[in-house]
Order: C-alpha cells, then structure tokens, then sequence
C-alpha cells in the first residue's frame, strides 16, 4: 500500500515546514495548516486501518529491502489492526487537541504547531513499526517533543520543574531499552521484531533474555507510568499545557501499555511459553499495585489535572492487568478500555482547561461554586466521570466486562473487585469535582494541604484580557469525544472487530509468518458474551462512584461520628504517602531502580 | 524523603539491580567473538548492492534510513525545544532590562582573547570548514557522513566567536537564517525518502543510479542524503550554541551593570 | 577479561543512576544522565567488536576481510548526536530553573510537591 508511510512522514514535513515559514505566518494559516494535516493523518491511518482489516495485517519495508531467507536487512512497518488502530486514534486525538487549541491559546507560534505534528508522526510511527530500535527511535521522538511540549508556560515555575522530572526519568527508561536492545542483538543478531522472536523461538530461556525483557519492559512502563515509575506523570500533567495533557493521558502512555504487549507476543512469547504463569502474577503484581495506588492518590488530590493525572495511572493499572492476563480477552479487554478511556479522558482534561482558562485556576476548593456559572461544562465533567465508573454501556463498560471475564478464566478472581475499585473512586473523584465546583455542595476549604491549592493558580495566565465566555469550540471538541466514549461500544461489529485484531495481536507465529515470508495467516478469535454478572459490576461501580462523591461532599455529620484518632490516623497516613511524590527527581530515579530491580528480580527467580 | 533514607534506599535497589543487569550480561556472547548474521550479511552484499564502500553510511542513509529520519527529527525538536526554552527567556530579560539598545551595538569580546587566539582562529575556520564539507559528502566513501560533518561544520563559527567577535559570529550565521537553513536540512532528508516513493514506489528506495564504487557521485542517494543531514545537524547545533551564547551574554551583561 | 567491557558497561549505568540520585546540583544530574547514556555506547560497541577485524569501510580493503559489525555503529552514531541535543535541552531547562526557582538544587525546586 503505497501511503503507509506517509502518516509518519506527512506531518513531519509539514512541521519542517511550518517552522521555516513561521516568522512570516499569520496564526489562522498556522492552525488551519496544522489541523489540515492532523486530518489528513487520520484519513490515512484510517485506510491502512481499512486494508488490515479487509486484507489482514501487512508489511511495508522501508526502501524496498524484502527479508530474503527470514533474514530482515531493512525496516519494516508490521501493520496489524491494533497498530493501526492506535495510529488512527493518536491521530484522531491529536487532531481534537489541534482544534481545541485554536480557542484556548491566545497566541502560540508555530513552535507548537510544529511539535505537536512533530508527536504526531512520532505516536504514529511508534504503533506501525515492526523494527525494534526503530520503536526506540520512536519512542524518543515522542519523549523529545513531550518534553519541549510539557516546558511549554515557561514563565511559570511548575512547567520547568515538571519539565525535567519528565525529561530524566523517561530518559533513564530509554537507556534501559537500549540496553536490553543491545542484549537481544548480540543474542539473535537481528533489529526486526519477527526475526528476533523466530531467533528466540529456537533458543529458550536463558538469563540474558529475562533480563533483556526485564529492561525493556520498565523502560516502556515508564512511558505508560506504571507503579514504581509512575512519579514523573502527575507533575507533567499538573503543568503543561491542557492540549498537550489530553495527549499524555489520552494516548500517550497507552503506546507503552502496547509496547509492552507488543513486545511479549511477538518476541518472548515463543522462549516464556513455559512460564506463563508467573509472568502473568508478575506482570498482573504491578498492575494491582498501580491500580489502587492511582486511585488512592487520585482521590485525595485536589489539584484537578493532578487528580486525572492520578486516575490515568489508576486506569493504566488496570491496562497492565489486562495485558497482564496473557489471554486473549484480556487484550481485547484492553483495546477496548483504552479506546474508551483516552476519549473520556481527554474530554475531561479539556474540560479542565476550559476551568482553567475561565478562571485561572484549577484547585478543586478554590473553584468551590464558581463553576455555576458554565453549567454545560459542568454536566459534561459530571457525564465523564459516571463514564470513568465504567457505567453499562459505554465503550468503557464493554472493555471492563472482557476483563472481567479474562480475570476469572485466568483464574484470578479477586481481579474484578480491583476494577471496580479503581473505577469506583476514578469516577467519584470526578464526581466529587464536579459537585464542588459546579454546584457548590460540599466544604470550601481544606486547610490540611492549602499549599497544594498555590500550585493550582496560574501565575501568569495565557491571555492578559478577562475571559467572560468560553468558545463554543472548547465545549464541542470534549463533547463530541465523550459522545464517541459512549456510542463506539454499541455500534454493531466494532467490538468484535477489536476481539479480532487482538487476536493478530497475539498470534505469535503468524506474525513471524507474514513479515518474513508475507503470508497472510487469519486466526480464529471468539466473540464474548456480555454475562448478566457484568451488568452488575458495572452498574455497581457506577453507583459506588456516586455514593463516594456523596460521602465526601455531604458526609461531614459521619465524619464526626467516628472516632477521632482513627481518622487522624488515616489523614497521616495518607499525607505520608502524599509526600512520597515530592517532585525531588532523586527521589524518583531512586525508585526507577527499585521497580528494575523488582521486575528484573523476579523475572530472573521466577521465570527461569 | 530525607536524603539520608533517599541514599539508603537507593542503595539497597542498586545493589539488586546491578547484580541483574551484570547475571544478564554474562549470557553475552565473549568480547571480540560476535557472530550475528545481521552484521556480517551486510558487511558481505552492503558494497556490491549500494556501490558504497562504507558500509556504516549505507546503513544510516540508505538501508536503515527511517531510523535516520527519526533520529534527525529528535534533533530537530530538541532544538525547538531549545530555542523555545530560551528565545522567550532572553525576550523577557530584553524587556526587564533597559539596555536592549547598548547591547546590540556593542561588540562582546572575551577577556583573554588574544591576538594568537585570533590569528589561530582565522587559520582554524576555513580548515574546520573545508572538513567538514569533505567528510559530509564523502560519506559514503570513507569514514563520515552528514552527522559527523555536521558537527565539524557547526563548530566553523564558535572557531569565529573564541576569536573573540561574538557579533561577528552572529553575522555569518544570523537565528532567522540558521533555523530556517535546519529546517530545510530536515526536510530534505524526508523528501529523499519522499523521492524514493513518487519516483519508485516504495518511500526511502533508491532512485538516483549508482556509479563506480570508490568515487564520489556513487552510492545513490547517500550524498545527497548525507547533504541534506549535514546541512541540519550544523544548523542545530549552531543554533543551539547561539541560545546559550546568547542567555551567557546575558547574565554576564546583568552581573557587569 | 572477555567480561571487562560489558563490566564497564553495567558499572556506568549503575554509577550514573547514583549520580542523578545523589546530586544536589541540577547541573551534575543531567551529566550523570550523559554517564548512563555513555553506558549504552560501551555496551553496543563491545557486543560488535570481532578481534582481528577492521573498521567496515572497504575503501582499501578487499570486501570479504574481516570486519566488526556495523549495525551497533550505526546504532551508537546517531544516538550520540542525538543524546547531545537532548542534553541540551535538559541544560536549557536548568537554566530556567536556575532563573525562576534561584536555585539549582533539586531540594529548592518546590513547585510540585505533593
């Protein structure tokens, strides 16, 4: 097909360009420009998607060097469903963030437009490419122009600190790629993913390929800001610009869930066969622990992007669980939640900024009862958070209900109460926020973290003049990604078409069949039944989210019922987990080596 | 967390990390006996197919040549970072300060730049200059290429600015002129690739016909390639010196008066 | 003493990952994060090398003699200029730290506690 790689190279030479014209560009050529090329991204991505689907995965080598005797000496794009699928929707997001910052910057110059399309062709790159050290090539694009992005309101202090929390830690997991990339080349010899797992197929398991994997996930998961690594995330978020934030937890770190479940298929499958137990209560251990430790943080914030920064790291638990399953419904499961969390997600951080830019100011108790005045962006909040319960049926439900199923076929039983868990105290979170702001129930002070609501003004906000009205656009662009967070999972076929580019997803040797030898190999993929239980969790969870907003807004009366010391108790304990995020990037290295050394760890022990 | 228990937990995770990553090196194959099939296959076909004699520069420009377009792209956004961290840092100062007219008509000179740095200096840039053309369009050829050449060529003016005229630097190779000269290095590079599919289907294959192993116009696309790469890695990394230069002058100035 | 490269290899990482945890001074952070890079760059490098073998230019040498491997060179050549950029960034970035927070210790950069 001869497009497939222009989504990559498209809007690279249109930020090329754009950067030399910039000077001499008025700001309506800047956005129109950007946003044109955006769709044209998306058209095309849609069209390769068209193609796997109709004739099943490809693979475009790069400068027309075929692999001759399974032997790769070119790049290849290995295109299967679920990469273009993910390209697709980083385009789709990246395109809704473009137009949502027509309205919401006063004035940017083409610096920004040529980053983000610079992220853009990086995202999409990353989800088609079947080479590894080109996914590392990749990965450190969307890390360079994330950073630069993240930095973007230099005048204030939290961009630059967030900034270089980023900058390090993403860092330290790129060379933690490169080293396991450097392993795996000197074991098998070869950079192309398919020819490293046939490689790998032959050979086992040996320390050196545990240790490689054990590399090469942290260093992904640290983009996908899983427990231990996860520090850099709600301080990126916290301070960059909300465009930019819809990105970050809209799909940005879904590519490093998908990395990881890229790179077990298609590589370590075939060596771990044996183990996949363990590696399943490994990588299911990280997820559990990022899942409950995002929604604790998440629901004690009160900073409002912090806490969707911390409910994006709840819900990435829940991805790593997913994928985690090693099963075929877990990673349809995943797919699924993720298309329906990255719509939810950047509606609710675009909504975010529309308080933002109202207001200049985004502290949840601050905020107390102004937002009365924006009443469709408060319904809008309140309809994303009953959509982050996972309420029955939208996109989110369907994904969570495969799950569910996948956990207890697994045989991990306890996995759905996780969920519902994260669920649960995710969307009350937002609940909560919409309750205090936009209808002025609950406290209006907390003075236990004041210091935490000086973070949330703005020092100098983005436009000089007062804002008496919101542009429509900030509201239609959010709107209309919840309305697709709700429809996608009814519309007939896209759930089992998703159930089927999973099941390329993990077919091992096809993969390898068709990038080195170019045949086409369907695998069978089941189509799940919704059980009645499912309804039931997910209507359940819902409910929950609603009681917990409740609780917190209008439960002060319970509040002095219990008994003193136990909730000082909790408030220490809670406080003392809060200050582990401390923004000290020491801090946070030293825990990126404390979660390499757990993952390698226990690879080594348990997977041997 | 404290540093004292920041060090010790740090500690402890080191030493389990490190004994992970030394139990995962030992499965590496001995030192000096690496026998990947990658590698050698290339070493063996790389001259006869792309008519290059320098097996390194084939891979880069021409046979793993979308690696290449991405790395230059991390360039090129760094530097937009760059440039976007500091241009906007100096305009603030600019204003803070009301010496914006003195500052652009002086002439910053360094203490301690001598006449010999100067004469040195005059000596130094056209050499550093003529390299670096050379081993930019001799990538293909002998050891080098665009990013090793480029690196020579952006270090041409810094020899202008030890010499001592900062200004003077900042003539030859002025921001506006520097950006945009990195913007169309990049670009190039991509439309090579680009050539490669309008003029023979398959985006970054080979359209331009080879010549003789060994001289100059052979090897394809790779001179043109290691160009357009040249070209955008001096740019960067001038412009990226310039910022520093710039934001130092700065500080200096506001230290001084 | 087949080990000793991939040695040096494992011990700049680990002793790069200290100096970022240790540094009380942005600047020697981001030179630690240059000393992990350069971990990397040893450990490419070695996996390639092949005693007995030349650089893999065959400008004067018969195409069939004995040459190290070029793919981890190709790797390593871009990486190093691209790594260089990034730093540069990051140096940029203590710049501006050093301006707005008057401080280059990571203790003084109180903006996003939690």
């Amino acid at each position: 097909m001869h497009i497939t790689a222009l989504p990559i190279v498209v809007p690279m030479i249109a930020a090329a360009l754009l950067v030399s014209v910039r000077k001499w560009t008025p700001r309506l050529a800047l956005d129109s420009s950007a946003i044109s090329v955006g769709v044209a991204s998306v058209t095309m991505c849609a069209l390769i998607l068209a193609r796997t689907a109709h004739d099943g995965p490809f693979a475009y080598w790069l400068g027309g060097w075929q692999p001759k005797h399974m032997v790769s000496i070119g790049i290849s794009l290995s295109i299967d469903p679920v990469g273009a699928g993910l390209a697709t929707f980083a385009a789709l997001l990246v395109t809704a963030a473009l137009l949502y910052s027509w309205r919401y910057f006063d004035s940017i110059d083409g610096l920004f437009h040529a980053l983000m399309l610079i992220f853009l062709a990086a995202m999409v790159g990353f989800s088609l490419t079947g080479d590894l050290f080109d996914l590392a090539v990749f990965f450190e694009l969307m890390s360079a122009t994330a950073y630069s992005l993240t930095a973007y309101k230099i005048e204030e202090r939290g961009p630059i600190q967030g900034a270089i929390n980023f900058a390090i830690t993403n860092s330290v997991g790129a060379y933690g790629i490169f080293t396991g990339i450097g392993l795996l080349y000197a074991r098998t010899g070869a950079l192309n993913m398919a020819q490293i797992g046939a490689a790998l197929d032959r050979h086992g398991t040996d320390p050196l390929v545990l240790v490689a994997m054990a590399l090469l996930f942290i260093g992904f998961l640290t983009k996908a800001a899983a427990v231990p690594v996860h520090f850099w995330l709600a301080d990126a978020h916290a301070v960059a610009p909300t465009p930019v934030c819809v990105l970050f937890s809209g799909v940005m770190v879904e590519l490093g869930i998908y990395a990881v479940a890229r790179l077990y298929w298609t590589i370590f499958a075939g060596p771990l066969h044996a183990h996949t137990e363990e590696l399943r209560a490994i990588l299911i251990a990280f997820g559990t622990m990022t899942a409950i430790w995002g929604g604790v943080m998440c629901y004690s914030q009160r900073h409002i992007k912090r806490l969707l920064a911390f409910s994006t790291i709840s819900h990435v638990g829940m991805f790593l669980c997913g994928i985690g399953l090693l099963s075929a419904d877990g990673l349809s499961g995943t797919a699924t939640y993720i298309v329906g969390h990255g719509l939810t997600k950047a509606a609710l951080f675009m909504l975010a900024g529309v308080l933002l830019h109202r207001f200049q100011n985004i502290d949840e108790f601050d905020l107390h009862g102004r937002g009365r005045e924006i009443p469709w962006t408060g319904a809008l909040f309140a309809l994303g958070g009953i959509l982050l319960s996972a309420v029955p049926v939208v996109t989110l439900f369907f994904g969570k209900s495969l799950l569910d199923g996948a956990s207890l076929a697994a045989g991990y039983p306890w996995l759905p109460a996780v969920f519902v868990f994260s669920s649960m105290f995710t969307g009350g979170a937002v609940l909560r926020v919409a309750g205090r702001v936009f209808c002025g129930w609950g406290a209006s002070k907390r003075p236990l973290d004041e210091e935490q609501a000086h973070q949330a003004r703005e020092e100098e906000p983005e436009e000089q003049a007062s804002r008496g009205r919101t542009p429509l656009l900030m509201l239609l662009v959010p709107a209309s990604l919840l309305a697709a967070a709700i429809v996608i999972g009814v519309i007939p076929g896209a759930v089992p078409g998703i159930e089927v580019a999973a099941a390329h997803l993990r077919d091992h040797h096809g993969y390898i069949g068709w990038v080195l030898r170019g045949h086409v190999h369907f695998p069978p993929a089941e189509t799940t039944h919704i059980a009645g239980y499912d309804y039931l969790y997910g209507a359940g969870a819902a409910v929950g989210a609603v009681a917990l907003a409740a609780l917190t807004l209008f439960g002060q009366p319970l509040l002095r019922r219990t008994p003193e010391l136990l909730v000082r108790r909790a408030g220490i304990a809670i406080m003392a987990f809060r200050r582990l995020h401390s923004g000290h990037i020491g801090d946070y290295i030293a825990w990126w080596t404390a979660g390499a050394a757990l993952l390698g760890g226990s690879s080594l022990i348990f997977l041997r | 967390m404290s540093r004292r228990t920041r060090l010790t937990f740090f500690g402890v995770a080191v030493a389990c990390f490190g004994t992970v990553l030394v139990i995962g090196f030992t499965g590496l194959p001995p030192f000096g006996d690496y026998h990947g099939v990658y590698g050698q296959v290339l070493n063996g076909v790389a001259v006869s197919l792309r008519h290059a004699t320098d097996i390194v520069t084939s891979l880069n420009f021409d046979i793993r040549a979308f690696d290449t377009l991405g790395e230059e792209f991390i360039l090129f956004s760094s530097v937009l970072g760059v440039v976007l961290l500091l241009r906007q840092m100096r305009k603030e100062d600019e204003q803070e300060s009301e010496e914006g007219e003195q500052e652009g008509e002086e002439e910053h000179t360094f203490a301690g730049a001598s006449e010999a740095l100067r004469a040195l200096s005059l000596v130094l840039v056209p050499t550093m200059i003529a390299i670096g053309v050379y081993i930019v369009v001799h990538g293909a050829l002998t050891p080098g290429g665009g990013f090793q050449g480029g690196v020579i060529l952006a270090a041409a003016p810094l020899g202008v600015f030890l010499g001592g005229r900062y200004l003077k630097m900042k003539r030859i190779a002025p921001d506006t002129l520097v950006e945009s000269g990195e913007a169309i290095g990049a670009l190039g590079f991509a439309l090579v690739g680009l050539g490669g599919l309008i003029f023979v289907g398959i985006f970054f294959k080979n359209f331009l016909p080879f010549g003789i192993p060994g001289h100059l116009l052979s090897a394809g696309m790779q001179p043109i390639a290691s160009i357009a790469v040249g070209l955008e890695v001096a740019g960067a990394f001038v412009l990226a010196w310039t910022e520093f230069l710039d934001q130092a002058m700065l500080m200096s100035d506001e230290e001084d008066g | 003493m087949s080990f000793l490269p991939f040695a040096v290899a494992a011990w700049l990482f680990l002793v790069g990952l200290y100096g970022i945890v240790a540094s009380q001074n942005l600047i020697r952070t981001i030179i630690s994060l240059t000393i992990v890079q350069a971990s990397t760059y040893v450990l490419l490098l070695s996996i390639g090398y092949r005693t007995g073998g030349q650089a893999p230019i065959f400008a004067d040498i018969p195409a069939t003699s004995n040459a190290v491997d070029p793919v981890v060179q190709v790797l390593m050549l871009t990486d190093v200029v691209v790594e260089a950029t990034i730093t540069a960034l990051l140096l940029a970035l203590a710049i501006q730290a050093h301006k707005r927070f008057g401080s280059l210790d990571p203790h003084e950069l109180r903006a996003l506690t939690d």
